[in-house]
């Protein structure tokens, strides 16, 4: 087949930008084959390279005596005691998503499955973090539909259970949704499995699906923005088989105990030629494919469509010669593919093969390595614009508004839809703050949350960076577990105007200030940028997944608080409005500054929820709406009222941070205050749980009607 | 005391399904879908709950003509004890050891929730210890969990008491809010909902470990 000549066209259609093709002439000294081209756009493209980012990246804390891999794998490594380890990762799949919701978001969670057992871990927890447009506009409901069934669609059949989430709806993402997806494994400590190729003369093969046309050119078109060609994308998007993932996943770890596996990497973002690439590039080894051996499902592929296919559930190993009959036989019995399509050698290129002929050969090491880095002009953030005077509302009524709203309203519309409970280890599934999920055949449980706010970034990037993590720090400690470690998903505009990576810039350091603060470092991640349409950014949405530990089910803190508890607020009382959900949702307004965290109030505050959670009925900490909101679900949760005290909105829907709420026994609230005073805290009773009306500072509504509300709001909007 | 239980490809609560019988006192021996025949002296075969072969074509159908579901027919209709949950009962379906369909929920989509069932009769291994009129909040995750059947075929599962399982409250169209059904030699029992998820008070239920209990005392007494 004869391949088209380089043209500007061509160049600028692969999303290369002129001196990113000079940079081509210069490494390889010649002009680019068309098939080259394509591995270098894809090796280049924003989504793969970092290139934007990597030097703020740089910046995070990602060390800690419980980190056994840091970023740079396909997933993060952490120890969990006993010879375990968990290993996870958070990623996008944004704009798949948009164009075609299904098949993106299910492959958004196929991928990231992917990611998990390609370490040698079996996922045993799932979570997804959703941004969607406001409600009302015309795509909304589509995509609320595709993608909640998508996520459903695929981890339900694969069988990880879904045990978190947040779905969230802004205007900012009318023409721009975001679907990232959380998965997390658990493996043996001593049998982690990485991507780095060993052996010169070793056999690379070829494993799970065959490949198609699907996909071709995904992670380039990932890494533009929108406009109203969108419609012509719809070929980019792949189309997922949880079947066949859950074959792989099978597969693969009883491959992985016969000690046949060198290095092992999945086909994700720009299929072979990353795959290859990466395992070759981190072992320092040259690379060469035959690509007439490649099992495909279409017929006259060429070595482009093949080097550049994004289909699903493939996966590139380097195999120890002696044990490939031992391996092959596992692949025939899961009825998968196992095909030898190439070899390691000793010289540093990357040689693709393809019908006798060679289409590609150029230097692997640099191909990898010479990514352009950017160092782009950044603006400062503007300062929040000051908060105007807030008007009066009746306290009740104003938590109505918020509890009938999209983003607050109870989503068992979406978890439902999801199968929370297979594999039978879910201590507590979505709707009770963090999932909880045993460690399969132990005491231990690990606790999961996936949390952002993304106004606050907007008003104040490094705040908001901070508070994400803050946030995902107290959502675990308020299960009782220790905080371990984290996973970012960095969802930002253009990087190339420099207020957007002005945001990006600060949110990233003040997401390591939090994480560095916290001890919960960073050790997997990606990066989402080019998140506009017509040139409209989303709200910058860094979503920080964060995992905890608990050593046995005592040091978790229950969920059952009950009529006649007291309710005790562990931090100051509410004062912050700016940025706030009352304001938002209220008002439609946004003015004023995100708030304050004080990374060594949260620290303590934690401390003291963990040390002292056998006291405790429930614990939650306090976010979006602060103790009004806060109080209601937990009221809720018990199965009845409650009389909160408080006097205006600030206290009662202000979301100063560093703050929980906790339900104990009067006996329990007594030991709980004097423990507080020890510890040099602040703990202050504000309510009591019981009776049918909730009350805010005396401001009342039935208690039935406000549960009614809440519980049936969004199937309202949606169903 | 042998169980076996079947994996299929696509099985996602095989384990699971191995580890409550287990904890009811069962030996459990792991049979896979390729194989020809069941293990020896085997008291007990379980289907367990998933995506067999990805739900292509139709729920079961394909794993009902897999080589082991020649072989759970003939036991089967040997007089053998069968448990099908969820994917299993709509592989018990597909094979014909059961009456009736299983379509798409009514609300074509995936539930995931726990729910209260009702026990319908006590005359059977699986449900003696539970009592007819009991009540147990169980969890169902299935996507086509819609039972129907002719109106002659839910006349004579009523009369025979061939009803094992209704949902307390209507829940995905079944009729006559159906979850699960015997066999005429009350040997073979298909249901939606999960015991296996609910077998253990450390996972928040242990409701279900009844119908495990349940069976390994009939064979106890055996």
């Amino acid at each position: 087949m004869r391949e088209p000549d380089i043209t500007e066209d061509l160049i600028a259609g692969h999303g290369l930008k002129p001196e990113e093709y000079q940079r081509i002439l210069e490494i390889i000294g010649r002009v680019p084959s068309f098939t080259e081209l394509g591995i270098f756009s894809a090796m280049w493209n924003e989504h793969c390279s970092y290139k934007s980012s990597r030097k703020w990246l740089r910046t995070l804390p990602t060390s800690g005596p419980q980190v056994i891999c840091g970023p740079g794998e396909n997933a993060g490594v952490v120890d969990i005691g006993d010879g375990q380890a968990v290993v996870f990762k958070m990623e996008s799949h944004n704009h798949p998503s948009y164009i075609e919701p299904y098949q993106g978001a299910a492959t958004g969670v196929g991928g990231i499955l992917r990611d998990v057992f390609t370490m040698g871990a079996r996922p045993i927890a799932a979570m997804n973090s959703l941004s969607f447009g406001q409600p009302g506009h015309p795509r909304t409901r589509s995509l609320v539909h595709g993608v909640v069934e998508g996520v459903g669609g695929y981890g339900n059949c694969f069988g990880v259970p879904t045990v978190g989430g947040e779905v969230r709806f802004h205007p900012a993402y009318d023409g721009n949704c975001l679907v990232n997806a959380f998965a997390a494994g658990l493996a043996d400590a001593d049998a982690i499995f990485y991507s780095a190729a060993s052996g010169v003369g070793m056999p690379v093969v070829y494993l799970g699906a065959k490949t198609g046309r699907d996909g071709v050119g995904g992670a380039t078109m990932a890494s533009a923005e929108f406009d109203e060609t969108i419609e012509e994308k719809r070929p980019t998007v792949q189309v997922g088989d949880p079947f066949t993932e859950k074959r792989l996943m099978e597969a693969c770890l009883e491959l992985m105990a016969t000690g046949a596996v060198i290095s092992i990497q999945d086909m994700g973002a720009a299929g072979l030629t990353c795959s290859a690439v990466e395992m070759g590039d981190k072992g320092g080894l040259g690379i060469r494919l035959d690509l007439d051996l490649v099992p495909v499902r279409e017929r006259a592929m060429s070595a482009y469509e093949m080097m550049l296919s994004e289909s699903q559930e493939r996966m590139l190993m380097v195999l120890r010669p002696e044990k490939e009959a031992e391996a092959r036989a596992v692949f025939d019995k899961w009825d998968l593919d196992f095909a030898v399509v190439g070899e390691t050698i000793a010289e540093d290129r990357f040689v693709v093969v393809h019908g006798g002929e060679v289409k590609a050969d150029l230097p692997l090491g640099t191909l990898a390595g010479s990514a352009p880095e950017y160092d782009r002009p950044f603006a400062e953030p503007a300062e929040a614009p000051a908060l105007e005077p807030v008007p009066e509302a009746d306290p009740v009524e104003a938590l109505r508004a918020l509890l009938t709203s999209p983003d607050h309203a109870h989503k068992a519309w979406v978890w439902e839809q999801y199968d929370t409970m297979v594999m039978a280890d879910t201590v507590r599934a979505p709707g009770h703050g963090s999932g909880i999920v045993r460690v399969h055949g132990t005491d231990k449980a690990l606790a999961f949350t996936s949390d952002v706010t993304p106004r606050y970034v907007r008003a104040n990037p490094q705040m908001g960076g901070r508070q994400a993590v803050a946030e995902a720090y107290r959502n675990i400690c308020a299960t009782g577990a220790r905080p371990l470690a984290c996973t970012d998903n960095l969802n930002f505009g253009n990087p190339e105007k420099p207020e957007i990576m002005g945001q990006f810039v600060r949110a990233v350091t003040g997401i390591g200030e939090a994480c560095t603060a916290l001890d919960m470092p960073i050790v997997s991640g990606n990066v989402s940028l080019y998140n506009e349409t017509d040139g409209a950014p989303i709200l910058p949405t860094p979503t920080i997944g964060a995992v905890g530990l608990a050593l046995n089910p005592g040091e978790l803190i229950g969920a059952r608080a009950a009529e006649g508890d007291v309710l005790l607020l562990l931090g100051p009382q509410g004062s912050h409005l700016g940025a706030s959900a009352l304001l938002w949702h209220l008002w439609g307004r946004e003015d004023g500054d995100a708030p304050a965290v004080d990374l060594e109030l949260e620290r303590r505050h934690g401390e003291f929820v963990r040390a002292n959670g056998a006291r405790m009925a429930a614990c939650t900490d306090l976010s979006d709406g602060g103790l009004a909101l806060a109080a209601f679900e937990m009221a809720e949760a018990a199965g009845c009222g409650a009389e909160i005290e408080g006097d205006g909105l600030a206290v009662l829907f202000g979301e100063d941070q560093a703050r929980y709420l906790i339900a104990a026994s009067a006996e329990e609230a007594a030991a709980l205050a004097s423990a507080a005073e020890k510890a040099g805290v602040e703990l202050a009773a504000v309510g009591t749980l019981g009776g049918t009306d909730f009350s805010l500072g005396g401001s009342r509504a039935p208690m039935a009607d406000l549960r009614t509300a809440w519980r049936g709001a969004f199937a309202e909007l949606f169903g | 005391m042998r169980a076996a239980v079947v994996t299929f490809p696509g099985s996602n609560c095989d384990r699971d399904l191995a580890l409550a019988l287990e904890r009811s006192g069962f030996e459990v021996v792991r049979v896979w879908h390729k194989d020809t025949a069941l293990p020896a002296g085997i008291d007990l075969v379980g289907l367990p709950g998933g995506f067999s072969f990805g739900d292509y074509l139709r729920c079961g159908a394909i794993a009902a003509n897999s080589p082991i579901c020649r072989e759970v027919v003939r036991f089967a209709e040997g007089g053998g004890h069968v448990l099908g949950i969820c994917n299993g009962f709509q592989i018990l379906l597909e094979t014909g050891l059961l009456p009736g369909a299983l379509m798409r929920n009514s609300n074509l989509k995936f539930i995931c929730k726990t729910v209260t069932l009702r026990v319908e009769t006590a005359l059977s291994p699986f449900t003696t210890l539970l009592g007819e009129g009991a009540t147990l909040d169980i969890p169902v995750a299935h996507h086509d969990g819609n039972y129907q059947a002719s109106p002659e075929l839910i006349r004579d599962l009523d009369s025979e008491a061939r009803v094992a399982f209704r949902y307390g409250d209507p829940l995905n169209g079944s009729a006559g809010d159906i979850a699960g059904i015997l066999s005429q030699n009350r040997r073979v029992l298909g249901m939606m909902p999960h015991p296996e998820r609910a077998s253990e008070a450390a996972t928040g239920s242990s409701a279900g470990a009844a119908i495990f209990d349940g069976i390994a005392s009939a064979f106890a007494s055996a």
